[in-house]
């Protein structure tokens, strides 16, 4: 779920840079403070440990499709919110820089949706009151897969709504929740398992471990409030998805996105018949209309295409197709002319 | 993408920053940031723009020529990781069939167009990405980004981390290797091994983390990796961002594509 920089707009990438830059510097200062210089070089290394375990595929049971670590959810739990936060960051920066995994701009996207949610939202409110003192290995199997799907849900919506409102896709706000929320819910049902699985191997090979990690941070007296706040957050996060599900298995979005996806169908029919349906959802649902949100709606595209379009008359396109061919053969020639100019040389 | 591939891939990336070319030799801080702008301006054309943003190929097609990086190398790199991009885009032909051009008897609708948009986007951000690691090496921009404000923690973070994906990758190597020559079949490959392997790796890594600590004290490590290349900006780096920063106006803000294509079409007749 990379989020890359062609799908996003400035104003989006720009403001998840922001908030992720806050994030770090807030994270990085509460780190200096409170850890030993043991610390950093464990980060590091752990850093490097989960790109390993990524590398390292499994078959998920029953599918036969092979899945691997995300690593977000069991980085909080051994390290705590700060330091996870800060090993994701850092494993989502050199995945932009070397895999091209997301861009440099989505990178601030990415951080957002894959490290934030697990460290500071899943992490405290619903890991740590459900494993409680984390001794029963039950307990951490129910706690990991409700906060890895909670952690993972909340990304993949991220994900839609970042692209969503950098407005660079036509998907509809319906199908493309349709599209993320459920494979993620699958994704996070086997993060769950896998992290749950990691942590109580480790704690019954080497309980000293776990223990010296987690002893600095106490959880103190605000186990009771914490446990309300993450009652609610599990509501909210519930009836939210519970709801989205209901607005978006209308009979006729169902079906429709569903031979969308699967290419079956006749596609331009399709559109036309469904888009009074789509519409009529979409006013009921619509938020922020100024943005791209409308599906099929025929009148205001045509508006928004011809505001974005200066030049429909045909000799503009035409110039412009002529100019970008010649512009590409002149890039070409100067790159190639650069490079045997340079081989001659040495 | 197998195991072994991804891992020299890594480490093809990381040679390729040994060289000592023009682009090589600039200051890292200036490298970044002109990366930075570069694909700013290379995302804020709107949704519909593709003839604009061709003349900015110009860009990576430089730094690939003058850094003597191979460009099918960067193509590769590019196409396998497109999936996602193609993914979503691809939807934009069959929701926005608005006709809003001609071109010798074949309408184009609008969605094809923002389509292609998304995909040139997406060329010019990734190739652009990866050659600043390709013409900078990863620690030189780690350091850069340390001087350009970011928390040096965070920095330490990157530089270790980069530092142990090589050792830890080799690990991890060997042991898929170790559990795919005592697997046969499907079995082996199940969720079970897979949590235990992962759990060793584990233990192993924070193992070698209390390690590498006591060495790095025993040399004086006081949390902070400072780096030794003292590089101050030079007139070859300010011409560059200055080049850049024109290039990137000049682009953005004038029809220079079309302009070309009239003047062609007038010769022509």
């Amino acid at each position: 779920m990379h989020m890359a920089d062609a799908l996003l707009s400035p104003a989006v990438g720009t403001a998840l840079w922001a908030g992720t830059a806050a994030v770090t510097g807030y994270a990085s200062k509460r780190l200096k403070r409170e850890i030993d210089d043991r610390m950093i070089p464990l980060m590091g290394v752990l850093g490097a440990f989960i790109f390993a375990a990524q590398m390292i595929n499994f078959t998920i049971p029953g599918t036969g499709s092979s899945g691997h670590l995300a690593g977000g959810m069991i980085l909080a739990i051994l390290l705590g919110s700060h330091a996870a936060f800060l090993v994701m960051a850092s494993v989502l920066t050199v995945q932009a820089l070397f895999f091209a995994d997301g861009g440099l701009l989505a990178v601030g996207c990415n951080i957002w949706n894959m490290g934030f949610y697990a460290c500071f939202l899943a992490y405290p409110f619903i890991y740590k009151p459900l494993a409680g003192s984390g001794q029963k290995p039950a307990r951490i199997l129910v706690a990991s897969l409700v906060s890895a799907v909670v952690a993972l849900q909340l990304g993949a919506f991220s994900v839609v709504l970042e692209t969503l409102l950098s407005g660079k896709s036509e998907l509809p706000f319906n199908t493309f929740v349709l599209l993320m929320q459920p494979t993620h819910l699958a994704i996070g049902i086997v993060e769950g398992f896998v992290t749950a699985g990691i942590i109580n191997y480790v704690r019954s090979a080497r309980p000293e471990l776990l223990e010296c990690m987690t002893m600095p941070r106490p959880l103190g007296a605000s186990v009771s409030l914490r446990k309300i706040l993450a009652m609610f957050v599990v509501l909210a996060v519930i009836t939210g998805g519970v709801l989205s599900w209901f607005a978006s298995t209308h009979p006729d979005g169902l079906e429709w996105s569903i031979e969308k996806v699967t290419g079956k169908g006749e596609l331009p029919e399709m559109a036309q018949g469904i888009a009074p349906v789509l519409r009529r959802i979409q006013e009921k649902t619509a938020f922020l209309p100024d943005y791209n949100f409308k599906p099929a709606g025929n009148e205001p595209k045509k508006e928004a295409a011809a505001q974005a379009w200066p030049g429909i008359e045909a000799g503009t396109s035409a110039a412009g197709i002529i100019g970008a061919a010649i512009v590409l053969g002149l890039i070409l020639l100067i790159g190639a002319g650069i490079r045997s100019f340079r081989g001659r040389d040495t | 993408m197998t195991f072994d591939t991804h891992y020299f891939d890594i480490g093809r990336l990381d040679r390729l920053s040994y060289k000592n070319t023009f682009v090589h030799r600039l200051d890292p801080r200036v490298k970044v940031i002109a990366t930075m702008l570069f694909l700013f301006t290379v995302i804020s054309f709107p949704k519909y723009e593709v003839v604009g943003l061709v003349p900015f190929f110009l860009f990576p097609a430089l730094l690939m020529a003058i850094g003597e990086i191979s460009v099918r190398f960067i193509l590769r790199k590019v196409l396998l990781v497109s999936p996602f991009a193609i993914l979503i885009g691809v939807f934009n032909p069959l929701l926005d069939t608005q006709t809003i051009a001609v071109i010798s008897g074949i309408p184009i609708s609008a969605g094809v167009v923002s389509f292609l948009s998304i995909l040139l986007k997406f060329a010019l951000t990734v190739s652009t990405a990866l050659l600043l690691i390709a013409t900078t090496s990863f620690p030189g921009v780690c350091h850069a980004l340390r001087r350009l404000g970011l928390p040096s923690l965070f920095v330490s973070q990157l530089l270790f981390l980069y530092r142990y994906i090589f050792v830890l990758m080799e690990e991890a190597m060997r042991i898929t290797r170790a559990r795919d020559m005592r697997s046969f079949g499907t079995r082996g490959s199940g969720i079970r091994v897979f949590v235990r392997l992962i759990g060793t790796l584990f233990v192993k890594t924070v193992d070698r983390a209390e390690r590498i600590y006591y060495a790095m004290l025993s040399r004086g490590f006081k949390g902070d990796i400072p780096s030794l290349g003292r590089t101050g900006i030079k007139a070859a780096d300010l011409t560059y961002l200055t080049a850049t920063v024109a290039f990137l106006a000049v682009f953005r803000f004038y029809r220079v594509t079309e302009g070309i294509g009239r003047l062609a079409q007038g010769l022509m007749q």
